[in-house]
């Protein structure tokens, strides 16, 4: 079941562009190569989220905000939305902020790559940037300033607090990755941003298999080179934030994820973002400690817009035993 | 003097400074510098082998000396340095 299914059984009444369709349910592919010295009963799989329209994982809680406050008059009366992004729930907003007709102003660090900052002023959004020295935390409290100065203008979206980021992975990456895996998701794999990913998906999946587990991972330390990903104990905490399920995260670090952001592409042809190479680390330091199981995470964007970073993409890497042939 | 600005992850092993004043004709100088005054962030920002991390960035007024001559990149009196985070960096808060 897609968001928009959900959407339209309970209200048929919402105008919808047809992009929204095309949110979620995206492939769950199996890693290969990467999972050649883990225990034969143990698989490992990833939701390949670039495949959603704004081209990440965003796409989902994005989607969900803006339906709800379209739902609830926030929306569709005038007013901009507004929130703090690091990129990818930008591009995912001013995407069908674009769609729908509903103007978008962003709160970005000036540091965003090049990339993310040409996608968001292609697809019209206005963006504030903010001191680069303060990261995503500094962007965070510049949308809480202008939202109180201009209640008239704005519609804050405040994705680290509200419900329906977590609520479009109950709703919808949950549902997905139990029927991808015929119930058989015996570990679930997620990193900490706004903690939304974990938080939903978490939730629906212990709710319909109670002996799940669900392992949520965050950068090593508080100066770190994993995009979207945020160090809770140095962080602005999300009010969405669940402590109780987290427990403890596992802890990546930037160069064990740029490693494997390598390994992917040239291993499994997965050409993915640097969160992405972190979720995979976790995952399989998770899945090497299992006899059996089926460990599932979420790859939340591709690798085009770290293409700036060179040094990143020409690291040497080469499989150390050639693989060839099986399934693509 | 060169003025090196901390982000704010950073500020935790500089005594909560944002800025640092420190000496030296190049990047590398004025890394070894704060690394001097303040031991405790140089595995942050330097690697086992001593390369500077891949995602440390420095910017020279509006350059990132990734586009420069890296760590050789020559700085002169009054130019300010920034050491900027990734872009999800926390706010000790």
């Amino acid at each position: 079941m897609t968001l928009l299914d959900f959407r339209l059984t309970e209200s048929n009444t919402i105008p919808l562009d047809s992009l929204a369709f095309h949110v979620g349910d995206t492939p769950l592919l199996p890693l290969r190569r990467l999972s050649r010295s883990l225990s034969p009963r143990t698989r490992v799989f990833v939701k390949a989220e670039w495949f959603n329209p704004g081209g990440s994982v965003k796409d989902r809680p994005a989607l969900n905000i803006i339906q709800n406050a379209i739902l609830h008059g926030d929306l569709g009366n005038g007013k901009r939305l507004l929130d703090s992004t690091s990129g990818n729930m930008g591009i995912s907003y001013a995407t069908f902020g674009a769609a729908l007709g509903i103007p978008v102003t962003l709160a970005v660090p000036a540091s965003a790559s090049s990339e993310r900052i040409s996608i968001l002023k292609a697809l019209g959004a206005e963006l504030i940037l903010t001191d680069p020295l303060e990261g995503s935390d500094g962007a965070i409290l510049k949308a809480r300033e202008l939202a109180a100065e201009r209640p008239d203008l704005y519609w804050y979206a405040n994705q680290y607090n509200n419900d329906a980021n977590w609520q479009a992975h109950y709703l919808s990456t949950g549902p997905e990755i139990i029927r991808q895996t015929n119930g058989q998701v015996t570990h679930f794999v997620a990193g900490l941003g706004t903690s939304g990913t974990f938080t939903g998906t978490s939730r629906y999946l212990l709710e319909q298999l109670p002996d799940v587990n669900v392992i949520a991972f965050q950068p090593d330390a508080p100066f770190h080179g994993l995009e979207g990903l945020k160090h809770m104990p140095s962080a602005i905490k999300p009010g969405i934030y669940d402590e109780s399920m987290v427990g403890t995260p596992l802890e990546v670090r930037t160069e064990a994820a740029h490693e494997m952001v390598i390994r992917l592409a040239r291993e499994e042809g997965l050409f993915v973002g640097i969160s992405s190479g972190a979720a995979v680390v976790a995952a399989l330091q998770v899945a090497s400690e299992l006899d059996e199981g089926v460990v599932v995470t979420v790859l939340p964007d591709a690798g085009y817009k770290y293409l700036s970073d060179k040094k990143l993409w020409e690291q040497d890497w080469s499989p150390t035993s050639p693989d060839v042939g099986g399934d693509v | 003097m060169t003025t090196l600005r901390i982000p704010t992850p950073l500020r935790t092993y500089t005594g909560g400074k944002s800025e640092v004043t420190v000496g030296g004709v190049k990047i590398s100088d004025a890394l070894n510098d704060l690394t001097t005054q303040f031991p405790a962030i140089k595995p942050h920002l330097f690697n086992e082998s001593g390369e500077l991390r891949p995602f440390v960035n420095l910017f020279v007024g509006e350059h990132n000396i990734k586009d420069l001559q890296g760590v050789d990149t020559p700085i002169k009196d009054g130019d300010k340095v920034m050491l900027i985070p990734s872009i999800a960096g926390g706010r000790t808060s």
